[in-house]
């Protein structure tokens, strides 16, 4: 087996915040890795943890409510928990760069595109003003937008146009990993299309690693060589994006695909997972997904499930499934 | 599946408890040590006021004159000390309160009717009548309170009466503001076009649906108002222009007291004291609304 | 043989800005046919939510006629128009800000029996809320609750609770699932489709989610700029998109099946804007098969075959 070499490597990673509610559980033991060059998507819903996990790894998570009380993260190599904050800060941008969801809020409305690009430049590499207008002005070019736009206002450009310059300055250090959350969620349709056929174009040019964290399947299929999928602040299945969606194994993700309308057979009746997400202060003794689950046994209410791997790439934590059930599937509908 | 198809109102109401708001707004403010505090200044002064002639007796106590015992320091049996009557300052102090705190909330009150009135109608309706009763409000705001209640005294006369209503006025336009800025954040979220949606008229919206919901700032400026009422009051009755002597407001004890401040300091001292943490009371408890009204300030 | 439930004839709604006249809906016409559901699409700015509002008189229409079962509702008079709320409601896409924050779950299902004082004893009153919020899902312990202490997909159904709550025989529903998960969306949506089956309810669905929109309706209708280009029932407008923006829209679907993505239609340029536009078809700056008559003249709506219009030169 060729040694593989990884962007980042998350282990056991728990991560609470304390409320007034009481104690919120956004991640346990949280586990993810993302290959040099690929892009994972991480897939679940509002609450599920994903935001969380993108923070964590960028050391963004807000310190007075959130405490990161176990695991480790690896950013090529090196556990970030070990190092200080002022070298943190010389690895967000440069090394690792993330885009929020909205774009409205992410762009400083008082300063022009191209000040906002060339200051992540200035932050991190030794070229004078100048030399990072310049850059930011082909950074501009790069993402579509012509360079001569660069020293207008955000509120000049159209909701696309301001995601594409948030995803500009993401890029403007040429980071190793790129951490999109939800990138095209707040974007009509014929935009998403723009910015994802963009994004996968630079990701070929630059070999950047990047986390798409997303709820959309449909753009999952399109961008992401591997998927994690997310509930209860804990990776369920994982895999590479064929193993999870031809061959879904666990009963959440079946949930999920069973959810989407089908562009194929429209009469045919939406199957929802019942129930709704749990409550992150008390979650289940055991299975985290036992309360909606359609193929719940006695033991899923009170031991956590173990891992299962059906291939080298492909695994999934349920009780459902043993070493030869995994590989031959047929425990769902799907 | 209802079984009972004749459930009775009142068993509903009895089966599942309402979760009291305002349980929720009281825990927060309790949790927070100086608003607390002040809340419990400010209901002992409430009570003192309220049960002022139970407490001390206006003929015997309160204005009674003692030449024999006059200009005394504190001591065991006048707590606060004497007067240049002889009267007794812990009584008059206490009694005090009572004027202050009735001007202090009618006038407060006053301005918060007729604020929501003229803010609710310019807010909601806008255009043209907006800038009809905000130009108003300009009108009355460049006119310095303090001339204002001069102007009306002169005219009407001394009294309590006059006093509160001088105070009054010069509080509405600031009241307006916030009532106008309150119901403009309101009138448009969705909810209200949902009300509409089914059948509400304007009237039904402003009072069930905006209102209600924009309470917020409006108490708090309410509550500060009546600190500040407090201390223009005191300030008028200093120059002579509030409550009418022989009665003990806190302003009147100080412009009295002027004259004896550097050997008798401590009839200054005390009616001074009443007022500030009268004022400091009232202005920890505005703060403490606010804070524990804003459910995003956590 | 359905008959026609509402027949919007040349809806207009024009904003005036300091910019100049905003044209959010232009000459919109259609017609919806009892218990039958229409999906309106297009991204944000086509419209499709001033059109459903100003069909229900929210915002007023600035020209047009909106014929609800033959009467036209932009003609009422206030005491009419209310009357009307009874037949024609609307469910709101946010349910979180749609909802009085001060107001129980009951108190606001109950409030539109009170306005029209359909119930006067409290008591039939009380029954039918709580019929109500079975109807829609919603368990009897939730009387007294507060929006705030509910999750998303609960505080939808109260707002269709209260949509239902007057008997309404048309309902616009605006983005009602876009805010929520997807598989509270996919709860939401069977509950709707029963309500329509069980009430004969007559739907306008509007919505930017094309898969949804195509399980859910049985005609399509697709706006651009205000103007409406394209409807069609929903098996023949995915099969046989004519208008070019409706097969890039169609196109830009990602679609949640490994391998499942064809060749995109990418569309060029930006859209251009609703403030005065030229009477020329406002498609044609990004339209890869423009041609001059396209930037000259403004196509009008044409029925191709049966009950399928389309608003482009290329038809012709």
């Amino acid at each position: 087996m060729s040694e593989k070499k990884y962007s980042v490597e998350i282990k056991d990673l728990c991560v609470e915040f304390k409320t007034d509610a009481g104690v919120v559980k956004a991640l346990n033991d949280m586990e993810l890795e993302i290959e040099e060059g690929k892009t994972l998507g991480l897939v679940g819903e509002t609450g599920a943890g994903k935001t969380t996990t993108g923070l964590s790894i960028l050391r963004l998570i807000p310190s007075p409510p959130g405490v990161i009380t176990k695991g480790t993260i690896k950013l090529n190599g090196q556990n970030i928990f070990d190092i200080s904050e002022a070298e943190m800060q010389k690895l967000r941008g440069k090394a690792v760069s993330m885009i929020f969801q909205d774009p409205m809020t992410s762009l400083n409305p008082v300063i022009t595109v191209e000040e906002q690009i060339a200051e992540v430049i200035e932050l991190h590499e030794d070229v004078n003003h100048a030399g990072a207008i310049q850059r930011a002005k082909e950074m501009l070019e790069l993402v579509g937008i012509p360079g001569e736009r660069g020293p207008e206002y955000p509120h000049q450009f159209s909701g696309g146009m301001k995601q594409r310059v948030v995803i500009a300055i993401a890029l403007a250090c040429s980071p190793a990993l790129l951490i999109a959350d939800e990138p095209t969620t707040a974007l009509d349709v014929t935009i998403q299309a723009q910015v994802l056929e963009m994004m996968k174009g630079l990701k070929e040019k630059y070999k950047t690693s990047m986390m798409m964290i997303t709820h959309d399947l449909g753009i999952v299929a399109e961008i992401c060589d591997d998927v994690s999928v997310v509930y209860g602040g804990h990776v369920i299945e994982h895999g590479s994006l064929e193993d999870v969606f031809n061959y879904t194994r666990h009963p959440y993700t079946e949930g999920l695909f069973r959810s989407l309308p089908d562009l194929d057979n429209r009469t045919a009746k939406l199957r929802p997972i019942k129930g709704l997400m749990p409550d992150p202060t008390n979650l289940p003794e055991g299975c985290v997904f036992y309360p909606r689950c359609d193929y719940a046994m006695e033991i899923c209410k009170t031991v956590k499930p173990k891992r299962v791997y059906r291939n080298e790439t492909h695994y999934v934590e349920c009780h459902l499934y043993d070493e030869q059930s995994v590989k031959d599937g047929g425990k769902i509908g799907k | 599946m209802s079984e009972n198809k004749n459930t009775n109102v009142a068993d509903l109401k009895q089966k599942y408890k309402k979760q009291s708001q305002f349980k929720e707004i009281f825990k927060r403010l309790l949790r927070n040590k100086s608003a607390t505090a002040g809340a419990i200044v400010v209901i002992l002064l409430l009570f003192m006021a309220i049960f002022a002639d139970a407490l001390h007796d206006y003929e015997t106590q309160v204005i009674k004159q003692d030449i024999m015992n006059r200009l005394q320091s504190p001591s065991a049996e006048h707590w606060f000390g004497t007067d240049e009557m002889g009267r007794d300052i812990f009584a008059r102090v206490c009694y005090g309160a009572k004027y202050s705190l009735l001007i202090g909330f009618t006038g407060a009150v006053t301005s918060l009717v007729l604020g929501i009135v003229l803010g609710a109608m310019a807010g909601f309706y806008g255009g043209k009548i907006d800038n009809i009763i905000m130009r108003f409000m300009d009108v009355l705001l460049a006119i310095p309170g303090t001339l204002l209640a001069i102007a009306i005294v002169a005219s009407l006369g001394s009294s309590i009466r006059n006093l509160i209503i001088a105070l009054s006025i010069s509080g509405i336009p600031g009241m307006s503001r916030i009532v106008r800025s309150s119901v403009l954040t309101v009138k448009d979220q969705e909810y209200v076009e949902a009300a509409r949606a089914i059948g509400a008229n304007d009237r039904t919206i402003i009072f069930k649906h905006v209102l209600p919901n924009g309470m917020a700032p409006i108490i708090v400026q309410s509550t500060l108002r009546v600190a500040s009422v407090i201390l223009s009051a005191a300030g008028l009755s200093f120059l002579g222009l509030g409550v009418p002597a022989p009665h003990p407001e806190w302003g009147a004890l100080l412009t009295n007291a002027r004259a004896y401040i550097r050997d008798n300091s401590y009839m200054c001292l005390f009616p001074g004291l009443a007022i500030m943490i009268t004022i400091l009371s009232l202005n920890l408890l505005g703060d403490g609304l606010r804070d524990a009204l804003d459910p995003k300030l956590k | 043989m359905s008959e026609v439930l509402l027949d919007v004839k040349g809806l207009k709604k024009y904003f005036t800005t300091k910019r100049g006249l905003l044209h959010a809906v232009d000459d919109v016409t259609f017609t919806i046919e009892k218990g039958k559901t229409l999906g309106v699409v297009g991204e944000s700015g086509c419209g499709k939510s001033t059109t459903g509002r100003a069909i229900l008189r929210l915002l007023e229409p600035t020209g047009g006629q909106v014929l609800f079962e033959g009467e036209d509702v932009a003609k009422l008079n206030a005491a009419q128009l209310r009357a009307k709320r009874k037949e024609m409601q609307i469910i709101f896409q946010d349910p979180f800000s749609s909802l009085n924050p001060r107001r129980t779950v009951s108190q606001t299902i109950e409030e539109p029996l009170k306005l029209h004082n359909v119930y006067p004893n409290e008591q039939e009153r009380t029954q039918k809320v709580l019929e109500i919020m079975e109807t829609v899902g919603l368990a009897e312990r939730y009387v007294n609750t507060y929006p705030h202490e509910l999750d998303g997909g609960r505080r939808q159904r109260i707002g269709i609770a209260r949509a239902l709550a007057l008997d309404p025989k048309f309902i616009v529903c605006d983005e009602p699932v876009s805010a929520l998960d997807v598989s509270i969306q996919a709860q939401i949506l069977n509950l709707m489709g029963e309500i329509q089956e069980q009430r004969g309810l007559t739907y306008m669905f509007i919505t930017h989610d094309l898969s949804v929109v195509n399980h859910f309706s049985d005609d399509i209708a697709v706006m651009y700029l205000g103007r409406l280009i394209e409807k069609a029932p929903s098996e023949v407008l995915f099969s046989n998109p004519v208008h070019p923006y409706t097969q890039a829209l169609l196109s830009a679907i990602p679609i949640p099946k490994v391998g499942g993505k064809k060749d995109r239609i990418l569309l060029k340029g930006e859209i251009t804007s609703p403030i005065n536009p030229e009477p020329i078809c406002r498609f044609a700056n990004r339209c890869q098969y423009a041609t001059d008559r396209c930037r000259s003249e403004e196509p009008q709506l044409r029925e191709i075959e049966s009950g399928h219009f389309v608003a482009c030169f290329l038809t012709e």
